[in-house]
């Protein structure tokens, strides 16, 4: 399934850590306000894949095409302001940094992010903290500060790793809600997520990854037929 | 009389003391800012503050640029040459041990120090002091030197506001959250080198203002700075490596510290400092205000 008029188009990645080879050609294409699921067990390259199409992971070949713009020579630090936000799976947040100087770091890359005002409204927990010190926060609102300082920033596709991990259910709840609320925003997402309940309830469409390589793809609405044939995959 | 002391050499060594703070305070302060985010122990701060005391000086004998010019053209000249060799130079040694950035800025040091001496000969160059801060006020049961009121002023000023810099602004939180994680800043689309470069101009820029602002007390001359930093790197243990505060709070205690030495027991003045980075080293190894490891 490729198609050449989505945002992000990735064409035979591969990527290295060290000698390790991690990725083998991986091949996806997330398409203009699509929330895009890769699933797979741990280890097998979804954060590589991420890390990559970021460029965080320099030691990389294949294409990476975003909104037109071939992504491979651009150094990391002008990936954002191409329209890439990433939320990294330990989460990232500062601890010498307050709520509020976490919330407003990234800078404002293009029009369109939300107003500190707007991510208040949406995570009230954020707004009563704003003055504590960042680690000082629940591992649940250390994941909304994460994801709703790239919200500031104008990012037109978010780099969202395994959101959900670790985090009870209620938070787990309450992040599916805020991504269904990205989505009626138009935002285009590209999900890592182990937690694949939850990953039903927000994506479009998955990639199965194994081995560094996309095995499988299909559209949500195709889930049902093959939750068995993931149960397997997925080893769960 | 305090301990058969006359109260006024001690409070004369006091402000000895504060004046001698007030250099180990902004140079410790700099190189605590250079550790904190470049992990570059710099040893060429010492050469740094030395070479803005010479910018000061040639600006006068060269150009007859006088003092309050040179107080802003000395740190700027320093911290513009110490960019450009972060960028040469110590930026290809990021990557590499901690111990190759100590032995580039000790050789540096060695080379600045060496062509100057060379240059301008060992013996110290007087810099004369600005009209308006000479002579001095009469408190009574002291007189103080209008200059070295000054150099304890604008060495307040200076160190508050870089802490300010760095706790306050936006530019500090990139600059805290770089010393924590790089990558993920640069992944926000921030030129983390390009703030490795600027926080290394402020570090030299610092020593260069601290350089001109002691040459009017302790002459102009090659080897000036060489005690001196072996001194500040006391006090950057002391108060914990890469620890802002740390750095110009113990800066302020140690030289009082070391001047009250003077009054009460003479002979200990010179190791004072030594002593207690020793003990510190022993009970609390990450400095007063350093977070253990």
């Amino acid at each position: 399934m490729t198609d050449a008029t989505a945002l992000l188009q990735v064409r035979g990645l591969n990527a290295w850590y060290g000698e390790s080879h991690a990725l083998h050609g991986i091949d996806l294409d997330v398409k203009q306000g699509e929330t895009v699921t890769l699933l797979g067990r741990n280890g097998v390259g979804k954060t590589t894949t991420l890390r990559a199409i970021m460029g965080i992971l320099q030691k990389r070949t294949g294409s990476i095409v975003f909104d037109g713009k071939d992504m491979m020579p651009v150094p990391l630090h002008k990936a954002a302001h191409v329209g890439l936000g990433f939320v990294p799976e330990e989460r990232g947040i500062f601890a010498n940094l307050s709520v509020e100087e976490n919330l407003t770091l990234p800078p404002v890359v293009a029009e369109g992010g939300m107003s500190v005002e707007e991510i208040y409204t949406l995570f009230p927990n954020l707004e009563a903290r704003r003055h504590s010190p960042g680690t000082k926060l629940s591992g649940g609102e250390q994941q909304m500060l994460a994801i709703a300082r790239i919200l500031r920033t104008g990012a037109r596709l978010l780099l969202l790793d395994e959101p959900t991990e670790g985090l009870a259910p209620v938070i787990v709840q309450r992040i599916g809600e805020v991504l269904q609320t990205l989505k009626a925003r138009g935002m285009t997402i590209l999900l890592v997520e182990q937690n694949f309940r939850f990953a039903s309830k927000v994506a479009d469409r998955f990639y199965v990854i194994d081995h560094g390589q996309v095995i499988d793809s299909f559209h949500v609405d195709q889930l049902p037929d093959r939750m068995a044939a993931l149960n397997e995959a997925l080893g769960v | 009389m305090i301990f058969d002391i006359p109260i006024q050499a001690f409070l004369g060594q006091l402000l000895i003391g504060l004046i001698n703070g007030s250099f180990y305070a902004m140079l410790s302060l700099g190189l605590a800012i250079i550790f904190g985010l470049l992990n570059v122990i710099n040893f060429a701060h010492g050469a740094q503050y030395m070479v803005g005391a010479f910018v000061g000086y040639l600006l006068l004998t060269w150009f007859g640029i006088g003092y309050w010019p040179a107080l802003l053209l000395a740190p700027l000249v320093v911290g513009l040459a110490g960019m450009l060799v972060e960028r040469l130079a110590l930026s290809r040694l990021y990557d590499l041990d901690h111990l190759y950035g100590l032995l580039f800025t000790f050789g540096l040091a060695l080379v600045l120090e060496g062509a100057f001496r060379y240059w301008f000969g060992a013996s110290g160059k007087p810099y004369a002091t600005p009209e308006a801060l000479s002579g001095g006020y009469n408190l009574g049961f002291m007189f103080l030197p209008k200059y070295r009121g000054w150099v304890v002023v604008a060495s307040l000023i200076v160190c508050i506001g870089t802490w300010l810099l760095i706790e306050k602004t936006r530019l500090g939180a990139y600059l805290r959250a770089a010393k924590e994680n790089p990558t993920l800043v640069r992944a926000f689309g921030i030129n983390v080198p390009l703030l490795l470069t600027l926080t290394y101009g402020l570090g030299a820029g610092l020593a260069g203002f601290a350089g001109i602002l002691a040459a009017p007390i302790y002459q102009v001359s090659p080897l000036m700075g060489t005690n001196l930093i072996i001194v500040v790197f006391a006090v950057v243990v002391v108060g914990g490596m890469g620890s802002i505060l740390g750095a110009i709070i113990t800066g302020y205690m140690l030289g009082i510290l070391e001047g009250l030495t003077k009054v009460f027991y003479p002979e200990a003045s010179n190791i004072v400092i030594f002593v207690i980075m020793a003990i510190i080293l022993l009970v609390r190894p990450a400095g007063l205000m350093g977070r253990e490891a």
